[in-house]
C-alpha cells in the first residue's frame, strides 16, 4: 500500500514537472509560430529557426508539415495549424484539432528556394536526437551538406548522448564542417576539424577543404591544404578501384557472353553470328517465367531466376541442336558460308521475337536479393552486379569441370584437338558437334537471364553484345577456356579505365585499334592452340 | 581499233553485261526525258533515282565480289569503304550550299553553325574543289584498306578471323560518325545538297546525268575487274583463294596480292559510295552499320561470287525484292525474307544464279563436245541434235 502511494507521488512530481516544462517550451514556440503569420519570408526564415531552437516534441511536425506546403496561418487569428490529408485542422503548437469554424483568412505559410535549404537544415538538426539509428545518420549528413551554424549546439548535445560510434563519427563530422565553415570559429578549433573532414574523404570533404573562408589563419590554411592534397590522393585511388570494379562487371557480362561462342567457335570452327539471339532468347525465357509467375503465384518472384536459368539452358540448347541439324551441318568446312547462314539466322530469330513479343523493351524485374547496393570505403557496389560475376564464375568453373572431368567433355575436346583421329577411335563427331554446339547456346541462353538483370530486353539485345564476344575470342584464343576469362576480364577493365580518359565511344574504338594491332602480334588470340588443330 | 580488240576480247557474257548497262544507261534517261509524261513507256524521275541506286550497289557488289569471289577475303566491312567515299563526296556537296544554308554561313555548313563552331575543321579544307574530293573519294578509303589490309595480311589473319576484324572496322567508324564532335554531322551525317558541279542535284536531268554516270562506273569497273582477274595476277589471285599456303610456298608474296586487290576493292566501293550520295540526297552513320556490309556481301553470293555479272545482278536483284517487298503489307516479313534468302542461298545455291546458269552451261558443252567427239569416232552415225532445254 505504501509502496504504490509511493508510486503515485513520484509519478505525479515527474509529471508536474514534465508539465512545467512543457509550457515553458510552448511559451518559446508560440513567439516563434508567431513569425510564420505575417507571411514575409525572412520572417519565415526566422520562424523556422526558432522554432527549431524552442526544443519541443512539436518542432519536427511543424517544419515537416512547412515542407510539405501543410502549414497553415491566419494572419486576422493569429494561428497557426496543421492541415492533414484529410483537409482537417489542428492546431500547430498544441496538436489538438482547432476548434470552431476555421478562419475565413486561411492561407499556406509559402516557402521558397532559399527557406526550402533552411528547412533541410533545421529538420537535420531536430532529427539528430531521433530514436531510429538511420535517421540520425541522416541527419548528420543533412547537417554536414548544410553547415548551418544553428544547428551547432543540439550537434554537441547529440554528439555527447551518441553511442553508436559510425553515427557519432558522422556527426562529429558534421561538428567539424560547421566549424570550418564558420568565420568565428577558434583556429585551434579549426585545426582540430581538418583531420575529421580528411578521414572522412570523399569528394564533399575535398570540397570544404578547398573553399575555406579567404581570411582564414595561414596554419589553418595550409593544413587544410595538406589535407585537402590527402583526400584528393585516397579520392584517385578509389576512382581507379571503382574503375576496377566496374571493368569486372563488365568483364564479367563479357565472359557470359563469349564463353558459348569461345566453345562453339573452338570445338567446331564454326562462327555463329546467331549466338547473340541465343543470349536474347534466354532474356526472353526470364521475361515469360516472370510474367507468369507474376499471374499464377507472385510469391515466387524471387525464384524466378532460379526457374528461368535451367529453363533458359533448356530452350536455348535446343533451339541450338536444332540449328546445328538443319543448316550448320551441311556447312562444315565452309566458315564463310556458315558465318553468312548464322547471320541470316539471326535476322530469322530477332524479327519472330518481335512479332511475337513487340519491338519495344520488356519489362524484366530483379529479385529482393539481387536489388539494392552496399558502400565498399569510397565506392558502391550494386547486389545485381555483384551476383552476376558470382554466376559468370560459377558457370566458368562449372564448364571447365565439365570439360576435364566427363566424358563428353574428354570427348569433346578430342574432337577439337584432332577432328578424324576422334572418328577413327569411335567417337560420333557428329553427335558431339550437335551437343557441343547446343551446350554452347545454352550457356548464352544462361548468360541472357543474367543479362536481363542489367540491360534492356528487347529483339536487339544479342546484336550489342555480338562483336564485343567476337573480340574477347579473338584476343583470347580459340579453343581455351582460359584465354576466353582473362580475354574478357582484360577487355573489360581496359575498356572502363580507357573510357573516362578518352569517353565512351573513342575507348571503344581505342580497344578495337589496340586488338588489331594486338592480332599482329600474336594472330591466334592470347592462349593459341598449337600444333595440327592450328590449320585445321 | 583498240576498241575492236576490246570486244573481241571479251567473252560473250562480258559482252552481253556491258551492251546491257550500256544500253540501259541509254534508254533509262531517254524514257525519262524524251518521252512526254502521259506516254505509259515514260519512266517516272523517282524510279531514275532508285535505280541509280540500284547501280551503285552493285558497283559495291562487285567491289566485294572481286575480293570474295576471286581472292577468297570475306570482307565484312565494304560498307565502310562505301560509306567513307560517300562522306567524301558530301562533304564537297555541303560545301557547295555556301550560304544557301539555313544559317547562311558562307563557310561553315548547317551542322557546324549549330554546334556553335567557329571555324573548319582542318580535314575539310579543300573539299570545295570537286577534283580535290573526288580525288580524296577514293584515296580515303584505298588508304584505310591499305593500312589496315598492310597490318592485317601481313600478320596472316585470314578467314573468319579477318571477317570479324572488317566488322569491328566498320563498328568502330560507325560509332565514331554517330559522335558530333568528329565533325562529320554526328546523328544526322550530312544532307539538304544543293549543287554538284554547278548542276542543281534535284534536277531531272542531273538525275539522269548521275544514273548514266553511275552505269558507266559500273562498266568500267566491271572492266577492270575483268582485266584482272583474267590476267596472270588474277591467276595467281585464284590460287590465294584456293590453296593460300601452298601459293606461298611457291613463292608468291601472298600478302602483297591481297593488298593490292583489298585497296582496289576498296577505291571501287569509295567511287560507288560517292555516285550514291548525290542520287540518294544524304549520308549519315548508319551506313556504317554492320548489317549493311553482310547485306552486300549477301548480294554477291545470290548473285553468284567469282561470276562478276552475278554480283552486279545480285545487288539489283535483292534490293529491288527489298524495295518491293518493304513497301506493302508484306513488309515486317521482309527481314524472314531476307534471313531466309541467307540461310537457304548459302545452304541450296552456294554458286549463286549466275553461277548455277554457267555451271549447267559449261556441263552441257561438255556433254555436247563429248557427245560430238564419240559422233567423229563412230563416223557412221549422224550427230544426233541436242535437245533443247
Amino acid at each position: 500500500m505504501r509502496f504504490r502511494r509511493a508510486c503515485l507521488a513520484a509519478l505525479l512530481v515527474i509529471f508536474g514537472v514534465a508539465l512545467i516544462g512543457a509550457s515553458a517550451e510552448a511559451a518559446g514556440l508560440d513567439d516563434a509560430l508567431a513569425k510564420f503569420t505575417t507571411d514575409d519570408f525572412s520572417d519565415t526564415a526566422d520562424g523556422i529557426n526558432d522554432v527549431a531552437a524552442s526544443g519541443s516534441a512539436r518542432a519536427e511536425i511543424i517544419v515537416r508539415a512547412l515542407q510539405d506546403g501543410r502549414l497553415m496561418f491566419s494572419a486576422e487569428r493569429k494561428a497557426v495549424y496543421i492541415k492533414d490529408d484529410a483537409d482537417k485542422l489542428t492546431d500547430a503548437a498544441s496538436g489538438q484539432p482547432a476548434a470552431g469554424d476555421p478562419p475565413a483568412d486561411l492561407d499556406n505559410v509559402r516557402i521558397n528556394n532559399r527557406l526550402r535549404g533552411v528547412i533541410d537544415a533545421a529538420l537535420g538538426g531536430l532529427t539528430l536526437l531521433s530514436h531510429d539509428p538511420a535517421t540520425r545518420k541522416d541527419a548528420a549528413e543533412a547537417v554536414f551538406k548544410s553547415r548551418d551554424a544553428n544547428a551547432l549546439p543540439r550537434l554537441e548535445d547529440a554528439i555527447e548522448k551518441e553511442q553508436d560510434p559510425r553515427i557519432k563519427q558522422a556527426l562529429m563530422q558534421a561538428h567539424a564542417a560547421i566549424v570550418l565553415a564558420s568565420d568565428d570559429a577558434k583556429d585551434e578549433d579549426k585545426l582540430a576539424a581538418i583531420p575529421i573532414i580528411q578521414q572522412r574523404g570523399d569528394q564533399d570533404a575535398l570540397a570544404i577543404l578547398q573553399s575555406l573562408p579567404a581570411d582564414t589563419a595561414a596554419p589553418v590554411a595550409k593544413a587544410a591544404a595538406s589535407a585537402a592534397a590527402a583526400v584528393r590522393n585516397r579520392l584517385a585511388v578509389w576512382n581507379a578501384v571503382q574503375n576496377a570494379w566496374y571493368g569486372i562487371s563488365l568483364g564479367s557480362v563479357l565472359l557470359l557472353a563469349a564463353i558459348g561462342l569461345a566453345i562453339t567457335f573452338g570445338v567446331m570452327g564454326v562462327i555463329n553470328m546467331a549466338h547473340g539471339e541465343m543470349v536474347m532468347i534466354g532474356a526472353y525465357v526470364t521475361y515469360v517465367v516472370q510474367e507468369t509467375i507474376r499471374t499464377r503465384n507472385p510469391a515466387l518472384f524471387d525464384y524466378s531466376l532460379a526457374i528461368a536459368i535451367p529453363l533458359a539452358f533448356l530452350v536455348a540448347g535446343f533451339v541450338g541442336i536444332l540449328i546445328e541439324r538443319g543448316i550448320i551441318r551441311f556447312l562444315y568446312g565452309r566458315p564463310l558460308e556458315t558465318l553468312l547462314a548464322t547471320w541470316g539466322l539471326s535476322l530469322i530469330l530477332q524479327q519472330a521475337v518481335r512479332t511475337l513479343f513487340g519491338p519495344n523493351n520488356r519489362e524484366v524485374g530483379n529479385p529482393s536479393f539481387m536489388s539494392g547496393a552496399f558502400d565498399l570505403g569510397g565506392i558502391t557496389i550494386t547486389y545485381n552486379r555483384l551476383w552476376i560475376i558470382c554466376f559468370a564464375l560459377a558457370v566458368f568453373v562449372a564448364l571447365l569441370g565439365l570439360l576435364r572431368f566427363t566424358r563428353f567433355g574428354l570427348e569433346m575436346r578430342a574432337v577439337t584437338q584432332n577432328r578424324a583421329m576422334a572418328a577413327s577411335m569411335g567417337i560420333r563427331t557428329s553427335t558431339i558437334d550437335a551437343l557441343t554446339f547446343g551446350l554452347g547456346s545454352g550457356i548464352a541462353g544462361m548468360a541472357g537471364v543474367a543479362l536481363s538483370q542489367i540491360d534492356n530486353v528487347s529483339p536487339n539485345l544479342g546484336q550489342g553484345y555480338i562483336i564485343d564476344s567476337f573480340m574477347v575470342v579473338v584476343f583470347g584464343g580459340v579453343g581455351n577456356l582460359w584465354g576466353t576469362l582473362v580475354g574478357s576480364f582484360v577487355l573489360g577493365i581496359a575498356n572502363k579505365f580507357l573510357e573516362p580518359v578518352a569517353g565512351a565511344v573513342l575507348g571503344k574504338i581505342a580497344i578495337l585499334v589496340l586488338i588489331i594491332l594486338f592480332i599482329q602480334k600474336r594472330p591466334r588470340g592470347m592462349f593459341a592452340l598449337k600444333g595440327r588443330a592450328v590449320e585445321a | 581499233m583498240t576498241a575492236h580488240i576490246l570486244i573481241r576480247s571479251l567473252d560473250r557474257g562480258a559482252a552481253i553485261f556491258l551492251v546491257v548497262v550500256g544500253a540501259i544507261a541509254i534508254l533509262v534517261p531517254i524514257l525519262n526525258l524524251a518521252v512526254p509524261v502521259s506516254s505509259t513507256l515514260h519512266l517516272p524521275t523517282y524510279l531514275v533515282a532508285l535505280f541509280g541506286k540500284y547501280v551503285c550497289y552493285a558497283l559495291l557488289a562487285l567491289s566485294i565480289d572481286l575480293v570474295w569471289g576471286y581472292c577468297g577475303i570475306l570482307s565484312l566491312g565494304h560498307g565502310a569503304f562505301f560509306a567513307l567515299g560517300g562522306y567524301a563526296m558530301g562533304m564537297y556537296l555541303m560545301r557547295q550550299i555556301g550560304t544557301r544554308g539555313v544559317y547562311a554561313d558562307p563557310i561553315l555548313p548547317d551542322f557546324m553553325v549549330f554546334l556553335n563552331w567557329k571555324e573548319l575543321p582542318a580535314y575539310w579544307y579543300g573539299f570545295q574543289h570537286f577534283p580535290y574530293a573526288a580525288l580524296m573519294v577514293v584515296l580515303v578509303p584505298g588508304a584505310l584498306a591499305f593500312v589496315f589490309g598492310w597490318f592485317a595480311f601481313r600478320s596472316r589473319v585470314t578467314g573468319v578471323y579477318l571477317s570479324i576484324i572488317t566488322q569491328a572496322l566498320t563498328y568502330a567508324l560507325m560509332l565514331g560518325f554517330f559522335r558530333n564532335n568528329f565533325g562529320f554531322g554526328g546523328n544526322n551525317g550530312l544532307t539538304d545538297f544543293k549543287d554538284i558541279l554547278g548542276f542543281n542535284v534535284q534536277a531531272e536531268s542531273t538525275r539522269n546525268a548521275l544514273f548514266s554516270i553511275s552505269c558507266l562506273a559500273l562498266m568500267a569497273g566491271f572492266v577492270v575487274c575483268r582485266a584482272i582477274v583474267t590476267s596472270k595476277l588474277g591467276k595467281v589471285l585464284i590460287a590465294i583463294r584456293d590453296a593460300e599456303s601452298r601459293t606461298r610456298f611457291l613463292g608468291y608474296r601472298v600478302e602483297s596480292y591481297k593488298l593490292f586487290v583489298f585497296t582496289l576493292s576498296a577505291a571501287m566501293a569509295g567511287i560507288a559510295g560517292a555516285l550514291y550520295v548525290p542520287q540518294v540526297g544524304i549520308i549519315n552513320p548508319s551506313e556504317f552499320a554492320p548489317g549493311n556490309s553482310i547485306e552486300a556481301v549477301i548480294w554477291v553470293a545470290v548473285g553468284g561470287r567469282g561470276t562478276r555479272t552475278g554480283a552486279a545482278l545480285g545487288a539489283v536483284l535483292v534490293n529491288y525484292g527489298k524495295t518491293y517487298f518493304t513497301s506493302g503489307w508484306l513488309a515486317p516479313y521482309w527481314l524472314f525474307m531476307l534471313g531466309s534468302l541467307f540461310i537457304g542461298v548459302t545452304l541450296l545455291l552456294p554458286r549463286g544464279v549466275v553461277g548455277t546458269f554457267e555451271h549447267w552451261l559449261t556441263q552441257r558443252r561438255a556433254r555436247a563436245a563429248a557427245a560430238s567427239a564419240t559422233a567423229a569416232n563412230a563416223a557412221s552415225a549422224p550427230p544426233k541434235p541436242q535437245p533443247a532445254e
